[in-house]
């Protein structure tokens, strides 16, 4: 099995690097990496910037998880953006226009946004499945669609209602929403719980589940998988859909915890973050987590970098450098780990009567 | 390089030999490819190089062109000893080899092709061409140099891939199986070119297990068979059948796996099974129909390449059949339609399938050995509950199968690829035995393992048949297909073309009605090979 080192040393030389390459950028910024640094962990300890990081890390998280059920089975799912925002129009208009005793209304609108975030999934699906389309190309154009389509919904004419200079979905009555965990000024969501409850479902369905083992089988050898009796086109289907559906829930900590609906306005991109934070966390649940506190609080406290006149975007190139070390370290320390792995059981089983000297029988290689 | 320019007639045993290898042996992992080598060929030859698939030609030629370095022996070339440590080196000292699957791209044209990776030796303007022309000519390339190398036919492909390695300087070309994929007129035109080319001094290491080919071309023959050479004759007093002799050996298993556990219950019928793909005229598997009782092992014997793989993967439901019914009979006679069934189901019906390539097709090399123990079970108990994989009983079970199949690992939780070859096989053996098959597909159960792997498996499959299991066996082994099987059908180019009783026959008879030598049919299908898959 592979031992503490293959899963804790590389992303801690992954940060270390690129803490190193973000100094060098740093200081070629004309600043000083220590003041920077500092600076930004002692954000967190200011106001709700600790809130702040761990509801953004929530969203990240589920976003980390819908790619990486993908990722299990070398399935690119790129389409979590436009899955998630279409689920999160569809649910938020659900939402707005129903009117339900608290927890069914909640409920409901969860299970629209899963549906919706599946059905949008479903396109590239039955393509790939059906018409041998990459999902890479079909997600990629879904994504751009999606804009036109929430343009449209969130149209006045449509679902959308005009407050002030905002156009979004009607408001969602408070018998819809999940309700916060206030925390000193802030308000901590109180979907980080079904966020969490969602990461050990993952990690169950992973390693408990035949469902989780085929996944894993097709993603680790297509061919041992076909001829151990996995269908890879049902895999790639159920596989997308599933991944569709938890994407459709990304959004639901805002809009249920904070916004309560969706408009023009409403933050983009997660989706392409949860690539990011996957990769991060090797599809790993708990190393999603972490990757996602990790890519909030760069997010939330480069702010902090303006005080001291450094560009914030130094924290972009620290998120891009961490990722690219990490996918580097993991395959160095993967391939160091097996080499060790064969001399050992080498090494546990020498002496133990097997000839190396004799003529192989048939031996081709 | 070579320096005299006298034309070489076919005679061995002149001056310098042009490649001499002596004691090469190779070891990878758990298996030993190449044991204590030793070839010389003389310069100016055509020395052919022959055995079974799997006994050790492809590694030596490896070795000999750089891509793969021996643990023991040394080379030497034109009488200087030298170290190939890479291609390079070896395109250095005089050596070009000419893939079995060419190594060309599509979308360039000749020239490009030619000049690609050797610009420096006479650059890509008038000399290279120039250069170019003269090889061409030399080897009866006629395509112009500016065609794009996809509006040639395979000879002509072939031919641009001698040009290449020639215009890197090559005295001394490997030609790698270069018949498989041309038709009889093809083949007498390389053969043309090859004696055209010996006269100017070229030699040449042709690699084939076509007897027929080989004795119309060679000035001598090495055979090699597992793994190392057994023997060098003159081709021109040999005869096929002692050549076969030498290929696949003549000391058969002890007879005492013979007492016949055949009954005559049915298990696998296999119904006017055929199995085509586009773009091909000759169907891969052709009307195949066979039946395999309980009890019986039923061998497949055939030279690589005509359809045994295929038809594996048809039974396992990896393919499907364009036409034909498989039925799989229960204990209480009631046949059960495979046909449209997808691999799970017929799994779940009761086949165990030992794949022919391990590493592609049974094992998740990263994963530990138990979670491996899941791979084509994970619906059935003690692996799972339905939906649920209960992973206490898989761990269980695994423990059982490395005790009893004797799986040398320090534990269930280290990942197969660390295991050696002979001990994932074991591991194999022991899982596609479990859960009580009625019929097991074994394909190359036993290749590239350690001997005493091979005697374990062969002795865990004598006792499944003796317990009432039906086999169906694919080998290249001859020993080992005579030695297990009651019932021996022959394979050539998609059809099941005879029959044979491994009581009697012997692995000469065998290897002729493999290789299709003294059958003439094969001279007349002019398909050849090239229409089956690896």
């Amino acid at each position: 099995m592979s031992s503490w080192r293959t899963k804790v040393l590389p992303p801690l030389l992954a940060i270390v690097f690129a803490l190193l390459l973000s100094a060098i950028a740093l200081i070629i910024s004309g600043a000083d990496p220590l003041t920077a640094y500092g600076t930004m962990v002692g954000q967190l300890f200011k106001g709700s910037t600790a809130v702040d990081t761990v509801n953004l890390a929530t969203v990240y998280y589920l976003a980390g998880l819908a790619v990486a059920i993908g990722f299990q089975m070398n399935l690119f799912n790129i389409g979590v953006e436009g899955q998630y925002r279409f689920a999160a129009v569809t649910a938020a208009i659900a939402g707005g226009a129903l009117d339900l005793p608290p927890v069914i209304h909640t409920v409901v609108i969860l299970l629209v946004a899963l549906v919706a975030g599946a059905a949008y999934a479903a396109i590239p699906a039955i393509l790939k499945v059906t018409r041998g389309v990459s999902e890479v190309i079909s997600t990629i154009m879904l994504n751009s669609i999606v804009g036109g389509i929430v343009a449209f919904l969130i149209n006045p004419d449509m679902f959308g209602v005009l407050t002030g200079n905002n156009l979004a979905t009607k408001p969602i009555a408070p018998s819809g929403h999940v309700p916060g965990i206030p925390l000193g000024s802030a308000t901590l969501f109180g979907f980080v719980v079904i966020a969490a409850l969602i990461g050990v479902g993952y990690w169950f369905m992973l390693n408990r589940t035949r469902f989780g083992f085929e996944l894993k089988a097709s993603g680790e050898s297509p061919t041992a998988a076909a001829a151990g009796g996995v269908n890879a086109k049902k895999m790639a289907l159920v596989a997308m859909l599933v991944s569709g559906a938890v994407a459709g829930l990304i959004a639901m900590p805002e809009l249920l915890g904070r916004d309560y609906n969706y408009g023009i306005t409403s933050t983009q991109m997660y989706g392409f973050t949860g690539i990011a934070v996957a990769l991060l966390g090797r599809n790993h649940p708990g190393g999603i987590a972490l990757g996602a506190l990790l890519w909030a609080f760069l997010d939330k406290s480069a702010v902090s970098l303006e005080q001291i006149h450094v560009s914030k975007e130094i924290a972009t190139i620290m998120q891009g450098i961490i990722v690219l070390s990490v996918v580097v370290a993991y395959e160095v320390v993967r391939r160091a780990d097996l080499a060790a792995e064969q001399r050992r059981v080498g090494r546990a089983l020498a002496g133990n009567g097997r000839k190396g000297s004799s003529v192989a029988e048939g031996g081709a290689v | 390089m070579s320096t005299s320019e006298s034309p070489a007639e076919a005679a061995p045993d002149r001056g310098v030999p042009a490649v001499e290898l002596t004691g090469i042996t190779k070891r990878f992992p758990g298996v030993v490819a190449n044991s204590d080598v030793n070839l010389t060929v003389a310069r100016g030859e055509v020395h052919a190089l022959c055995g079974e698939n799997g006994a050790g030609k492809s590694t030596l030629m490896k070795i000999l062109y750089g891509m793969q370095q021996p643990d023991e022996g040394s080379i030497a070339i034109n009488g200087e000893p030298v170290k190939l440590r890479n291609p390079q080196d070896a395109i250095k000292a005089g050596i070009g080899m000419v893939h079995q699957h060419f190594m060309l791209a599509d979308n360039l044209t000749v020239g490009e092709n030619v000049f690609l990776g050797a610009e420096n030796l006479h650059g890509i303007g008038r000399a290279a061409r120039a250069r170019l022309a003269k090889l061409a000519e030399r080897t009866g390339l006629r395509a112009a140099p500016d065609t794009l190398l996809e509006e040639l036919g395979v000879a002509d492909r072939q031919r641009v891939e001698i040009v290449k390695v020639l215009y890197r300087g090559a005295k001394i070309i490997i030609l790698d199986e270069p018949t498989a994929v041309l038709v009889p007129q093809e083949v007498d035109a390389l053969f043309d070119t090859v004696r055209a080319m010996q006269a100017e001094d070229y030699t040449f290491l042709f690699i084939s297990h076509k007897l027929d080919e080989v004795r119309a071309i060679a000035d001598t023959v090495t055979v090699i068979r597992r793994g190392t050479t057994v023997g060098t004759a003159d081709p021109k007093t040999i005869t096929s059948r002692q050549l076969a002799e030498m290929m696949v050996g003549s000391e058969l298993p002890s007879p005492e796996t013979r007492e016949s556990t055949v009954t005559d219950r049915d298990v696998l019928r296999l119904k006017d099974i055929r199995l085509s793909v586009e773009g091909s005229e000759r169907n891969i598997l052709d009307d195949i129909s066979l039946t395999v009782h309980a009890g019986e092992v039923l061998g497949i014997a055939g030279v690589e390449g005509n359809g045994q793989t295929e038809l594996v993967e048809t039974i396992m439901g990896m393919r499907k059949a364009t036409g034909g019914t498989i039925e799989l009979v229960e204990h209480d006679g009631v046949a059960h339609d495979l046909t449209k069934l997808g691999t799970l189901a017929r799994r779940e019906a009761g086949i165990g399938y030992i794949a022919e390539d391990r590493t592609r097709h049974s094992l998740l090399l990263t994963q530990p050995l138990w979670t491996n123990r899941i791979l084509g079970y994970q619906s059935r108990k003690p692996v799972s509950n339905g939906q649920l994989l209960d992973i206490a009983a898989v761990r269980e079970d695994t423990r059982r199968i490395v005790e009893e199949y004797d799986v040398r690992t320090p534990g269930i939780d280290v990942p197969a690829a660390a295991l050696s070859g002979g001990n994932q096989q074991k591991l194999i053996v022991g899982r596609e035995l479990s859960g009580e098959p009625v019929l097991l597909v074994a394909s190359h159960p036993t290749r590239g393992v350690d001997v005493g792997a091979q005697a374990l498996i062969w002795e865990q499959i004598r006792q499944a048949r003796a317990d009432g299991l039906a086999v169906v066996l694919v080998s290249a082994d001859l020993d080992e297909l005579i030695g297990l099987s009651d019932t021996i059908r022959v394979m050539l180019r998609g059809r099941l073309v005879s029959s044979a009783d491994p009581a009697t026959v012997t692995p000469q008879e065998l290897g002729s009605a493999m290789t299709g030598a003294g059958a003439e049919e094969s001279e007349k299908d002019t398909d050849a090979e090239g229409g089956a898959t690896e």
